[in-house]
């Protein structure tokens, strides 16, 4: 017990639970994204999948309980981690040249946040359905496609996918440098595969409200 | 060519530091870095000032003496070179050059461009040896090493200690170093009784010296002089992760 309790003190512990818990984080995003896609192939379908998911009881509460405890240690470690590398510089450069590093990489502290921010208000929307225009415990079909069909909901959701996207393009490849997958030889391969998971994943899901902006699911 | 420097002039520890602006004219394309500053030194000298204090000892490269933040990267512009092998054909006439100390709580200045890099010998001397037999020299070859292991702890070797990872790294963390330390000698048989106490403590006194953590950004790996790759920090948190699972380091009471 102490030596874990040590481990998660360490950094470098609390840079595994800041990955482990982004990676059961980014499988919940997988699956999520899969599950709403769903609605390209109509009302029924989406609705089925939704009534399937609530009928599951225990394995959902189970499942929610996971993340929520994900989401809780990420929150906390990135904070305790990010504290102590602003401590580890007291005092800062006149001028400093970011080499490597990118956009991404400097604003995990930020995009975080605000995807921390924007999943509140989407519960808030299609779970607790204590916002927006749809309020149907059962049809969510029209619960989405009523929301978005608001411009400012589409356009706030593109946005904050966007921005989560930006979280995940650093964050894929980072948490498996972490947890050290790790090899010379296929280094491009994390470099290249990552971000190329990111842009899918947002693409996946703004594809929603842009479709039903344009019309095509309605 | 002509160029002007602006250097961090600090008295001593805790004392207000400010940029100081030099002009230089008559600079030498050819000159390394260090003797555009001894020349600056000798100028200083003459008209009765204080000379800018810079760490320096080889100036060949492999010492790990010298290094400073210049322009913004640490031992400057050039990939793979410490800051006496940055020669000043890597500027433009006209340039202006900002000249700063490593920057990091562990590292704290002593004067001038001169930081007390002490913190990364306490890393070392947390974890960085091993238990070797005394006596005879042993036969040649006695110890079968694979090819690609040997060379592998090589390149980890190659590091000089510089510090520039810790300055380049927006988090001043220390892992670039640390890793290259730890995989040099666990890469190895000769390493591997301590390997797992090696990673526990060379973790744990990093951090308690005030190092900061890796974010993957990828900036220690950019101005390492010599090459030493991110890897290495990936290969260190997996030591880490074993050893944490797995080492006891106090013996098992038995009740």
């Amino acid at each position: 017990m102490t030596r874990l309790i040590s481990f998660l003190r360490t950094n470098v512990g609390s840079k595994v639970v800041l990955a482990a818990t982004g990676a059961v984080l980014f499988l919940f995003l997988v699956g999520h994204m899969l599950g709403n896609l769903q609605i390209f192939e109509g009302p029924e379908r989406l609705n089925v999948y939704a009534a399937f998911l609530k009928s599951t009881g225990e394995l959902l509460w189970g499942a929610r309980a996971m993340l929520l405890v994900a989401v809780t240690l990420h929150i906390a470690t990135a904070v305790k981690v990010t504290l102590a590398n602003w401590r580890a510089r007291p005092v800062g450069y006149a001028y400093r040249k970011d080499i490597e590093t990118d956009y991404a990489a400097r604003t995990m502290i930020v995009t975080g946040p605000l995807v921390f921010l924007y999943v509140a208000y989407h519960l808030m929307m299609f779970t607790w359905l204590t916002t927006g225009p749809g309020y149907s415990e059962t049809d969510v079909y029209t619960n989405v496609v009523s929301a978005f069909q608001v411009p400012v909901i589409s356009i706030v959701y593109i946005v904050a996918m966007l921005i989560l996207g930006t979280h995940l393009y650093h964050g894929i490849w980072s948490m498996l440098q972490t947890v050290g997958i790790s090899n010379p030889r296929y280094r491009w391969l994390r470099r290249t595969v990552a971000p190329v998971v990111a842009i899918v994943i947002a693409a996946g899901y703004i594809a929603i409200p842009v479709a039903v902006l344009v019309g095509i699911v309605k | 060519m002509k160029l002007m420097l602006k250097i961090w002039r600090q008295e001593g520890p805790g004392k207000k530091g400010a940029l100081v602006a030099y002009p230089m004219d008559d600079v030498s394309p050819d000159m390394s870095f260090l003797e555009l500053l001894d020349t600056l030194n000798e100028q200083l000298i003459g008209k009765g000032e204080v000379p800018v204090a810079f760490d320096h000892d080889c100036r060949e490269g492999i010492c790990g003496s010298c290094g400073f933040m210049i322009s913004g990267e640490a031992h400057g512009p050039a990939k793979l070179t410490t800051t006496c092998q940055l020669f000043m054909r890597h500027f433009k006439d006209g340039d202006t050059i900002i000249a700063e100390p490593f920057r990091s709580r562990a590292f704290p200045i002593i004067k001038d461009l001169v930081v007390d890099r002490s913190s990364l010998d306490k890393i070392v001397q947390a974890g960085g040896f091993i238990s070797a037999r005394t006596g005879s020299s042993p036969d040649a070859n006695a110890m079968l090493i694979p090819k690609n292991k040997a060379d592998r702890a090589m390149d980890a070797a190659a590091c000089i200690g510089c510090g520039a990872c810790v300055a380049a790294c927006p988090n001043g963390s220390a892992m670039l170093f640390t890793a290259a330390k730890i995989s040099h000698l666990g890469l190895l048989p000769q390493g591997q009784p301590e390997r797992h106490q090696r990673a526990l403590r060379m973790v744990n006194k990093m951090d308690e010296l005030g190092f900061g953590a890796c974010s993957n950004h990828g900036e220690c790996e950019a101005v390492c002089p010599k090459g030493i790759t991110i890897d290495f920090i990936a290969r260190m948190n997996r030591d880490y992760m074993r050893a944490s699972t797995t080492e006891t380091m106090e013996p098992v009471k038995r009740v």
